[in-house]
């Protein structure tokens, strides 16, 4: 186990879009320890949401394959990985646009990393064309880490 | 799904009683079609009091019935949205082209 994190967990699922609402409840319910707000959770289950459906629709397109969903505590911070080994991207900058979408006959807005990058802190994407892609996210729990010193300054007070 | 028709006001108004992601989207996306293209509305109303969640999916889904109800000569609101999801809709600026329209819980009987 890595000492590094205070709690970690790991999932695999496969590539069927049934799986999208299991990832998010999976990763919400795991970060519930952390206290969040209920719209801390509603972003984190919206960008894991997005993260897991590129995954299944763009990474493994119409073939079945396994997303691996990563979701690690330190402190206040969690941290987030959702890795698929489907078909990757041959330039990650030009897939991130606002409304760029090699999908608009499936209707999709081209939304995906734009709301990845506005509801959590800091986005980063790996890909490799043939390989697969991977999407690391984090995001501070403020709620928690402002009762926390809240606490802590009561504490000194006393 | 619900929906009701309001002969009177050619005005179709859709109850979602789902998260909306890409999974139900494609399965909403046909029954909504469906009724759009029987009546032929005015006005469309989607009620999301029943809607807890929803991401960038249902952002192509509601743009895509706005396109078709559009070539069909008529407009689309929504209604009764949650602060997430407003988020979402604010940010993708849907807004400008769905004005939110004001309608109580209890206004509306569905069949």
């Amino acid at each position: 186990m890595n000492k590094a994190y205070d709690n970690e967990m790991k999932i695999e699922f496969l590539s069927k879009s049934n799986n999208e609402a299991f990832a998010r409840i999976a990763v919400a319910s795991f970060i519930a320890q952390l206290d969040p707000t209920l719209e801390e959770i509603a972003d984190i289950k919206t960008a894991v949401s997005e993260a897991v459906t590129n995954s299944i629709i763009h990474g493994y397109e119409e073939k079945l394959g396994i997303v691996k969903l990563t979701c690690k505590i330190k402190d206040n911070e969690i941290f987030i990985e959702i890795i698929d080994e489907g078909k990757g991207m041959e330039n990650v900058e030009i897939a991130k646009q606002p409304l760029f979408t090699t999908k608009s006959n499936l209707e999709r807005a081209g939304m995906g990393f734009t709301i990845m990058e506005s509801f959590m802190d800091d986005v980063d994407v790996e890909s490799s064309l043939g390989i697969g892609t991977k999407v690391s996210m984090k995001k501070k729990i403020k709620s928690n880490c402002e009762d926390k010193e809240l606490a802590v300054a009561i504490r000194r007070e006393e | 799904m619900e929906s009701i028709y309001k002969k009177e006001d050619k005005l179709l108004i859709f109850k979602i009683n789902e998260d909306i992601d890409e999974c139900c989207a494609q399965k909403i996306r046909r029954k909504l079609d469906n009724e759009i293209e029987k009546y032929m509305p005015k006005e469309i109303i989607f009620d999301f009091s029943k809607v807890s969640f929803m991401d960038s999916a249902g952002i192509g889904l509601l743009i895509g019935r706005y396109k078709l109800a559009n070539m069909l000569g008529g407009n689309v609101k929504v209604s009764n949205i949650n602060t997430s999801i407003r988020k979402i809709f604010e940010m993708s600026g849907i807004l400008k082209i769905m004005p939110e329209a004001k309608m109580e819980k209890k206004e509306v009987q569905y069949e």
